[in-house]
C-alpha cells in the first residue's frame, strides 16, 4: 500500500463517514493496541524504576547464557533470546505477507503465509517454555546467613546477587527479590499475548479456509490479527531491550 | 490481479496499491535483522566488558541500544502495521497520546533514582555488599 490519495481540503469531519478513513473495527483495533502500550509501557516503567533503585542489579549476561543442548557449563550470553527474537520477527513478515495476500484476495496465499505465522509462534512459545524451566529449575549455590543454600531463580528467589569470597571460593549471594517478580511478570503477561494471538490466528486461518473472507469480498479480519500480532512483535522489542540487552 | 471490495462503507478513499509492496517487506525485514544485529553485537560487548569499567562509556551504549530499538518500533508500525499509508488523522490519534511516555518514563527512572540516594543516605548501617552472618542470639533479652 501506498499513502491514500486525498484531495485537498477534504472536509474529514462533515459526519457520515469515517474521519479516520478506516471501518469501526480497525480503528478500536488501533486504540486497543495503543492501550495496550500504556499497559505494557507501565510494567516495563515500573521495573526500571525498581532497577534503578537497587544499589545492586543482577546482569543479564550471567543470568540468560544457556542453550538448550549445550549442556550446564556453556556461557553463550545474548544466543537463546537472539534465537527468539529472530523467531518473532520472522513471524511477523510471513504475517505481513498474508495480510498483503488478502488484499488480492490471494486465498491460498493467505492460508499458507498464515500457517508460517502460526508455527513461528508456537516456536517462539516453545523457547519460552524452555527458558522458563531452565530458569525455575536450575539451582545456583548462594550464601545466606554464612551457610550455603541453593537457590532457584523464582518469583520469591534470586540467587544471582553480588559474590562474595566464602572459604576461598566464590559464591553468590541473595540478590534483588523484585528481578524474578519482573521477569516472570513481563514476559509472561508478553507470552500470554502470543498465545493469544497464535489462538486469534488459527481461527482466521479456519475462517479463511472455510471462505468466509472471500465471500466477505475482504481479508479484513486478517489485516486486524496481523495488527495484533505485529504489535507483540513490538513488545518483544521492548522486553528484549529491557531485560536481556541493558 | 483481482483487489479486495472496500471493507466499510465509513472509507471514504481506497488506499493506493502500489507494485512494490513485496519488496519494501523484505527491505524492511532485512533493516530490523541488521538493527537486531548491531545491537547483539553492542549488547555482546557489554557482555565481555569492552568498554571498560567507565559508566559514562556504558551508559552511552546502553543509550544508542536504545535508540536502535526505537528505531525498529518506528519500522513495525510504519511499515508492518501500515500506519504510514493511512491518513494524517489517524496516526495523528495514535502517535500524540504516546508523548505521555515522555514524562512517564522520566518522571518515573528519576523516581527510582532518588530512591536509591535516599537508600544510601540513610541505610549506611546496612550495606547489602557484604556476606551476612547471623548474629548469636544475645542471652537474655527475653526475660
Amino acid at each position: 500500500m501506498a499513502q491514500t490519495a486525498v484531495p485537498q481540503e477534504y472536509k474529514w469531519w462533515s459526519g457520515g463517514k469515517s474521519p479516520f478513513n478506516v471501518s469501526y473495527g480497525k480503528l478500536m483495533m488501533w486504540y486497543f493496541l495503543m492501550s495496550d502500550t500504556f499497559t505494557f509501557g507501565a510494567f516495563l516503567i515500573s521495573y526500571g524504576t525498581i532497577r534503578f533503585s537497587q544499589e545492586y542489579w543482577p546482569n543479564p549476561n550471567h543470568v540468560f547464557n544457556s542453550f538448550p543442548f549445550a549442556g550446564h557449563e556453556a556461557n553463550l550470553p545474548l544466543a537463546f533470546v537472539s534465537l527468539m527474537t529472530f523467531i518473532l520477527i520472522i513471524s511477523s513478515v510471513t504475517m505481513v505477507l498474508a495480510v498483503h495476500a488478502g488484499h488480492n484476495m490471494d486465498k491460498k496465499g493467505v492460508q499458507k503465509y498464515m500457517l508460517w505465522t502460526i508455527l513461528g509462534g508456537l516456536a517462539f512459545l516453545s523457547c519460552q517454555a524452555w527458558e522458563w524451566t531452565h530458569l525455575l529449575t536450575g539451582a545456583h549455590k548462594v550464601l545466606i546467613d554464612g551457610q550455603i543454600h541453593e537457590l532457584n531463580t523464582t518469583v520469591s528467589h534470586n540467587p544471582w546477587g553480588p559474590q562474595v569470597m566464602h572459604n576461598g571460593e566464590l559464591v553468590g549471594t541473595p540478590g534483588p527479590v523484585a528481578f524474578g517478580g519482573y521477569f516472570f511478570g513481563i514476559t509472561g503477561f508478553h507470552g500470554f499475548h502470543v498465545f493469544s494471538g497464535v489462538v486469534i490466528n488459527i481461527i482466521m486461518y479456519i475462517m479463511t479456509t472455510r471462505n468466509v473472507f472471500h465471500n466477505r469480498g475482504h481479508y479484513e479480519m486478517i489485516e486486524k490479527a496481523g495488527l495484533y500480532w505485529h504489535f507483540v512483535d513490538l513488545v518483544w522489542v521492548f522486553v528484549f531491550l529491557c531485560f536481556y540487552l541493558i | 490481479m483481482e483487489h479486495q471490495q472496500l471493507a466499510s462503507p465509513e472509507i471514504s478513499f481506497a488506499p493506493a496499491h502500489r507494485d512494490d509492496t513485496v519488496r519494501r517487506i523484505w527491505k524492511t525485514t532485512i533493516i530490523l535483522s541488521v538493527i537486531t544485529l548491531i545491537e547483539l553485537a553492542l549488547g555482546f560487548g557489554l557482555a565481555k566488558e569492552w568498554y571498560g569499567e567507565s559508566h559514562g562509556a556504558i551508559l552511552f551504549v546502553k543509550g544508542v541500544i536504545c535508540i536502535l530499538s526505537l528505531a525498529k518500533a518506528f519500522y513495525i508500525v510504519s511499515i508492518f502495521m501500515h500506519l504510514g499509508d493511512e491518513i494524517r488523522n489517524l496516526i495523528m490519534t495514535i502517535v500524540v497520546p504516546l508523548l505521555l511516555f515522555v514524562w512517564f518514563i522520566a518522571a518515573f527512572l528519576w523516581d527510582g533514582d532518588s530512591w536509591r540516594s535516599l537508600r544510601k543516605t540513610y541505610n549506611k548501617g546496612n550495606p547489602a555488599k557484604h556476606e551476612q552472618v547471623a548474629r548469636p542470639a544475645s542471652e537474655g533479652t527475653l526475660k
